[in-house]
């Protein structure tokens, strides 16, 4: 059987590439990683997702060669690495594991500088990439250079794990479970900033999860990974939520495959809705010829800068006895920016008056409203466009004769 | 004669024994210090080897302190040679256990993170394993230090220097008025030598150990 993950035409250059990896155990029948190919495009986010014991975290592993491969190539930047001194290629190697492993002897400073004294840089380089990348990571260089990693939270050492993983500027970096012990609040932030921090960095990353969520949410693309390392499918999160390529790969995604692909479209990506508007200084005979004009039950008032300030309905407006039109109706709720998920627009437009979410720019000005229907509308453009690209992928494949997209077997 | 006189009467010879009380410890546990963390380093990540060399350590320790001196006259003679190598091997169990042990309690992760960094075998070893295992290692040598102050008064039956000498010039007079002095003055000055070393590496561990793991 083959256990290939291979990528199209339409990504980068591949930085990583695994050619028939395999790694057997003494005493165990089966090899954990079993004639692995697979291809990370350079520049982006892989997330290899699994089931506890499916080899995931073996094969990230062996990229390094912390754990060796028992037969297999492993090309790195065009380099056959495979037989490399081991020491050489981890220094170029960013590697950030769950427990982070921060040298509690030494202060930030010093386990940042790690690398670079490894790759003999000069002290003032060195000092310079300390500062740089503690303001990289949100961290104060003044206050926390000489700090030690017990006088730190967890999602500062995160932090720190992270800086000290860049110190060396790699161009691949390997990362175990990064935010697995971090609690939930804490964990959504710290991804937030990753992503925004992997925006400007633009490193190849290899990333293992147990968590599908978190796949979805980090991944520029997934491996889904079955015991044995073998790949399940290998494609984008929208693919994979779209069209899982098998019954493993569904029960994998699990339930509510349909509400985490809101998790991959934002706001400003939709078609938002038209609604009646008044300014603050019209009265209630403005209001109702605007609902007059539309099919809607309220409107929106806006202040002089056009942000929202009230809903107000034709009932609101008959019992307001002449009151100005910013003192009858109900406070406008479920306020979302352009860049807000349609899982954040949903969450706010479930337990909203009128079941809509706002939508405002960074400045606060009325851009449109998200309801309902277009978050249903949303979904199933999404799953027409996945089916399309799947079937495409078909045929293709078959015309080739040859297998090059895990979504068929 | 009270034992204030005594002591103010002989008080050259006391401050003689203990200096010589002193570097006779004092060579012999720096002497452990470096064979016992170089075993503990030799077989920390092995079974079999640590095994053994925990097992022959402590069967050091059993030995009647009084044979084992007698023993090494044949081929030491007598003096201070006999009483370094027998204090020496007395000493060895604290601090390679305690090697051993620091090292082996390092949290991998520290470790595997260090390997992943690209920090070689002897790398890792001096820079974060033995440094991270160091507060362990230290109090294994001051235990070993106590130990050997008092076992090295025995060795005045060979002829070793220090306070063992008084003591056993008292057990050879008993009955005199001048026994209970001889004897009360060695372990006095025992008790003194046994402070100045476990201040010392008290000292010495809290200077020695990162404040990051203090």
């Amino acid at each position: 059987m083959t256990n290939f993950g291979t990528v199209d035409g339409t990504a980068g250059r591949i930085m990583i590439r695994l050619e028939n990896l395999r790694k057997e155990y003494p005493k165990e029948p089966k090899p954990a990683v079993d004639d692995l190919t697979l291809e990370i495009p350079e520049g982006e986010i892989v997330i290899l997702v699994g089931p506890s014991g499916c080899g995931k975290t073996t094969t990230m592993k062996m990229i390094n060669r912390i754990i060796e491969p028992t037969s297999g190539r492993i090309v790195v930047d065009d380099k056959d690495v495979t037989h490399e001194d081991p020491d050489q290629l981890r220094r170029r190697i960013g590697y950030v594991i769950q427990q982070i492993g921060l040298f509690p002897h030494q202060t930030i400073a010093e386990n940042i500088a790690t690398v670079p004294k490894l790759l003999g840089w000069d002290a003032k380089r060195i000092d310079a990439r300390i500062d740089e990348l503690l303001e990289t990571v949100s961290m104060s260089p003044a206050t926390y250079r000489n700090r030690y990693p017990k006088q730190l939270s967890g999602g500062q050492r995160q932090r720190v794990g992270v800086a000290r993983a860049l110190s060396g500027d790699p161009a691949v970096m390997l990362m175990d479970e990064p935010f697995g012990a971090i609690d939930p609040i804490t964990r959504d932030r710290l991804q937030n900033e990753f992503l925004r921090l992997q925006a400007e960095v633009r490193k190849t990353i290899v990333f293992v999860t147990h968590d599908i969520d978190e796949a979805i949410k980090m991944g520029d693309r997934i491996a889904i990974l079955e015991e044995g390392s073998r790949i399940a499918q290998y494609d984008t999160p929208e693919q994979i939520l779209t069209a899982p390529a098998s019954d493993f790969v569904a029960d994998f995604i699990g339930a509510g495959a349909s509400l985490k692909r809101l998790n991959l479209s934002r706001v400003r990506d939709i078609q938002l809705t038209e609604w009646p508007t008044v300014a603050r200084n019209a009265d209630g005979a403005a209001v109702l010829d605007a609902l007059r004009a539309s099919d809607k039950g309220c409107a929106l008032v806006l202040d002089e800068q056009r942000r929202p300030c009230r809903w107000v309905s034709a009932a609101d407006v008959q019992r307001g006895d002449g009151r100005a039109i910013d003192e009858i109706g109900l406070p406008p709720d479920a306020v979302v920016e352009p860049q807000a998920t349609l899982n954040d627009a949903l969450n706010e437009l479930i337990t909203a008056n009128y079941s809509v979410a706002i939508v405002v720019d960074a400045a606060g000005v009325y851009q449109g409203i998200v309801d309902i229907d277009h978050i249903n509308e949303a979904i199933r453009g999404m799953r027409t466009a996945a089916r399309a690209k799947a079937r495409a992928g078909l045929v293709e494949d078959r015309d080739e004769d040859l297998l090059t997209k895990g979504t068929t077997t | 004669m009270s034992l204030w006189e005594f002591i103010e009467g002989r008080y050259d010879d006391l401050l003689q024994a203990g200096f010589d009380h002193i570097w006779l410890v004092g060579l012999s546990v720096l002497l452990c210090t470096v064979i016992g963390v170089g075993l503990g380093v030799a077989t920390y990540q092995t079974n079999r080897p640590r095994e053994i060399v925990l097992a022959v350590t402590s069967t050091f320790l059993t030995v009647p302190s009084f044979a084992l001196f007698v023993l090494l006259i044949p081929p030491l003679g007598i003096g201070a040679p006999p009483v370094i190598l027998a204090l020496t091997m007395y000493g060895l169990l604290p601090v390679v256990r305690n090697t051993i042990t620091g090292l082996r309690e390092v949290d991998p992760s520290i470790v595997e993170s260090a390997k992943g960094m690209g920090l070689g075998r002897a790398q890792r070893l001096t820079k974060i394993e033995l440094p991270l295992a160091w507060p362990v290692i230290v109090t294994g040598v001051r235990v070993s230090a106590l130990i050997l102050v008092g076992i090295a008064t025995i060795g005045a039956i060979v002829d070793g220097p220090g306070y063992g000498e008084f003591i056993f010039n008292g057990l050879a007079r008993v009955g005199s008025p001048v026994a209970v002095n001889l004897v009360l003055a060695g372990m006095i000055g025992v008790i003194v030598v046994a402070i100045i070393f476990d201040v010392f590496f008290a000292v010495i561990a809290k200077l020695t150990t990162s404040r990051g793991i203090r």
